[in-house]
């Protein structure tokens, strides 16, 4: 049962802990450096054995610690969950331990909050993007990054030395429509090759 | 006339030829498009001989940035974005979408609303399943069964498009209600429908259960330990096959899930083939679910009448009320207005557990919606599973796990 007694339990002697609040689950802040410890506490003592999901918010460039990482647990015992909040200490560098050592569920998540935030999970044993590729110069979920997104060059540099595009080439490029012009593909309209006339000037016999 | 005779010798040119070369293993990659793959997941492996040594799974193919879109709209129009996450059952995921900014809200929904959600949810988890267990056979090299198990998804995707005017991108939930009410002579039609399907499912099994090379294929294929399922965090019939009893319906009941008697399938040893045994009898289970929501169905309205600031008042009112139309107005111009605070629901949706953790500072557009996709889970535990295993049985055991890239990438 998760009720006060078992709240308080879990808090005392635990001085890097505080109560957040007990909405729809049991929410605590937890400070980094105790995080991996109480997480295998969690696991071995509590029943909290399954990590659901763990993702972070980015309470936006004006907050006095802007990113914090927030870890979802469910017991299977007391059919609950349990919600973790950890604050990253550094604005610039966001960092907090990995517990992908305790929970290899952790791992993905970890990696995909690093692509998203840019905040790095020390001792992660694969701490690379998911989502977006390995050369992905932004972190898309971080607030200032705009909603239409950053051109970046393609990853294979060799299509876009020969396109003179950020975009893939179309897969009938130099087929029967052509890109007109020398502009950019994703800028001009694709034409018929042979298309030198229109609705107003007919085609000539 | 002398004939002679010369000895050549050919001998196996592969053989040589692997002989001269220096490592002994090979790297193989597979997907991003491949039929195996169920979408664009894509494996890098390294095999020593047939033997996969090692295997690691490139992700993000399908990333279309739905939690960066959730950040930039209001609640409601984010409905249509969750029927792409888990695009072979669109309805389950609206539903668990909008219990959670209804958790939020605080709203209470009619008894009718909740039995239509049941419903809804129920059969796109047929849906989900018939297709899962058909590809499933086709992966281990049975192609008939498929046939049979698309041609009642299809009678279901007829019911859909009854229902909601969409067969595959549904969005028939709203927060705080439905679309619309249930069509008239639908429910009879369902009922129709779920009544013939043990047939389809028995013939399935026929074609499939006892099947001697699905059998050989399947069996001790896979395996998953239940202390490795609870690790990776995997979820739905892929945590229960491995003998762990998790059913969110059971366990933490929403939309009046605990009204319903069924039971909940658990496997035994946790590889591919219990996964499949455990799919056929929630179909089964999900069948005994529509009957009693059919046979109970409760009347009343399809929407909560307190969601005044949610939900839009019905059209011909907005059309003649001066009221309903400024109350319509607000909620397209503004969206709906959603309490500050934060929350985490999670739904039994076909493919495991799929959560939403919303962060609202109030207003109508969502600080932070995380979308904890089963499928994404789910497949985090490849680079663990597959090492020791057969090249040929990656298609099966890919098959077993009954993941969508929608859901996976967002």
């Amino acid at each position: 049962m998760i009720d006060d007694d078992f709240v308080k339990s879990l808090l005392n002697g635990r001085d890097y802990l505080s109560f957040k609040h007990h909405e729809d689950c049991l929410t605590i802040n937890c400070l980094p450096e105790s995080l991996v410890d109480f997480t295998k506490h969690l696991r071995d003592e509590e029943t909290f054995d399954l990590l659901v999901d763990l993702t972070a918010v980015d309470h936006g460039d004006g907050a006095e610690k802007r990113f914090s990482v927030v870890l979802h647990f469910y017991s299977l015992v007391h059919k609950s969950y349990l919600r973790i909040h950890v604050l990253c200490p550094d604005n610039e560098a966001p960092c907090i331990p990995s517990v992908s050592s305790v929970f290899p569920a952790a791992n993905w998540h970890e990696r995909e909050t690093f692509d998203m935030f840019g905040i790095n999970f020390l001792d992660h044993p694969n701490l690379k993007r998911i989502l977006m590729w390995d050369d992905y110069p932004y972190f898309p979920l971080r607030k200032e990054f705009p909603l239409a997104g950053i051109e970046v060059p393609l990853p294979a540099a060799d299509v876009a030395e020969v396109t003179g595009a950020d975009v893939d080439p179309a897969p009938m490029m130099g087929g029967p429509f052509v890109a007109s012009g020398n502009s950019r593909m994703s800028e001009a309209e694709p034409r018929a090759k042979d298309e030198s006339w229109t609705e107003k000037s007919e085609k000539p016999l | 006339m002398s004939t002679t005779v010369k000895e050549v010798q050919i001998g196996d040119v592969g053989a040589q030829a692997a002989s001269h070369s220096e490592s002994a293993h090979m790297s193989l990659n597979v997907g991003p498009s491949h039929p195996t793959t169920h979408g664009v997941l894509r494996l890098l492996m390294e095999l020593d001989g047939d033997l996969i040594t090692r295997c690691e799974p490139v992700l993000g193919y399908l990333h279309r940035g739905d939690e960066k879109i959730a950040e930039n709209m209001t609640y409601n129009q984010f409905v249509p974005y969750t029927d792409r996450l888990d695009y072979l059952a669109p309805l389950a995921n609206n539903v668990a979408y909008a219990i959670t900014v209804e958790n939020l809200a605080g709203l209470k929904l009619p008894e009718r609303c909740e039995a239509i959600r049941v419903l809804v949810c129920e059969m796109a988890r047929i849906s989900s399943h018939l297709l899962g267990m058909g590809v499933f056979g086709m992966d281990a090299g049975a192609w008939t069964p498929f046939m049979y198990t698309f041609t009642e998804r299809e009678k279901l995707y007829t019911l859909f498009e009854e229902l909601t005017g969409a067969r595959f991108t549904t969005s028939y939930t709203r927060i705080g209600g439905v679309a619309r009410d249930l069509p008239d002579g639908w429910l009879p039609k369902v009922e129709k429908f779920v009544n013939e399907l043990p047939k389809a499912i028995d013939e399935v099994e026929k074609l499939l259960t006892r099947n001697r090379i699905f059998l050989d294929r399947t069996e001790g294929i896979g395996t998953i330990s239940k202390e490795d399922a609870i690790a990776y965090g995997l979820t739905g019939p892929n945590l229960r096959a491995s003998g762990v009893d998790l059913d969110l319906r059971k366990d933490k009941p929403y939309s009046g899930y605990e009204k319903y008697e069924f039971d909940v399938p658990i496997g035994s040893k946790g590889d591919c083939y219990d996964r499949y045994l455990v799919r056929i009898e929630e179909v089964r289970q999900s069948i005994l679910i529509v009957k009693q929501v059919i046979a109970s169905m409760p009347g009343g309205l399809w929407y909560a009448e307190d969601a005044k600031k949610i939900f839009a008042p019905p059209k011909e009112k907005i059309m003649t009320s001066m009221e309903e139309l400024i109350q319509n107005f607000m909620i397209v111009t503004e969206g709906p207005q959603i309490p500050p605070g934060e929350t985490y629901f999670e739904a039994e949706n076909p493919k495991g557990a799929l959560g939403f953790y919303l962060v609202s500072k109030g207003g109508g557009v969502p600080y932070r919606l995380k979308i904890r996709a089963p499928s994404f889970c789910n497949l985090s535990i490849l680079e663990k599973l597959v090492p020791g295993h057969m090249l040929s049985d990656i298609t099966v055991i890919l098959g077993s796990l009954d993941f969508v890239m929608g859901e996976c990438d967002r």
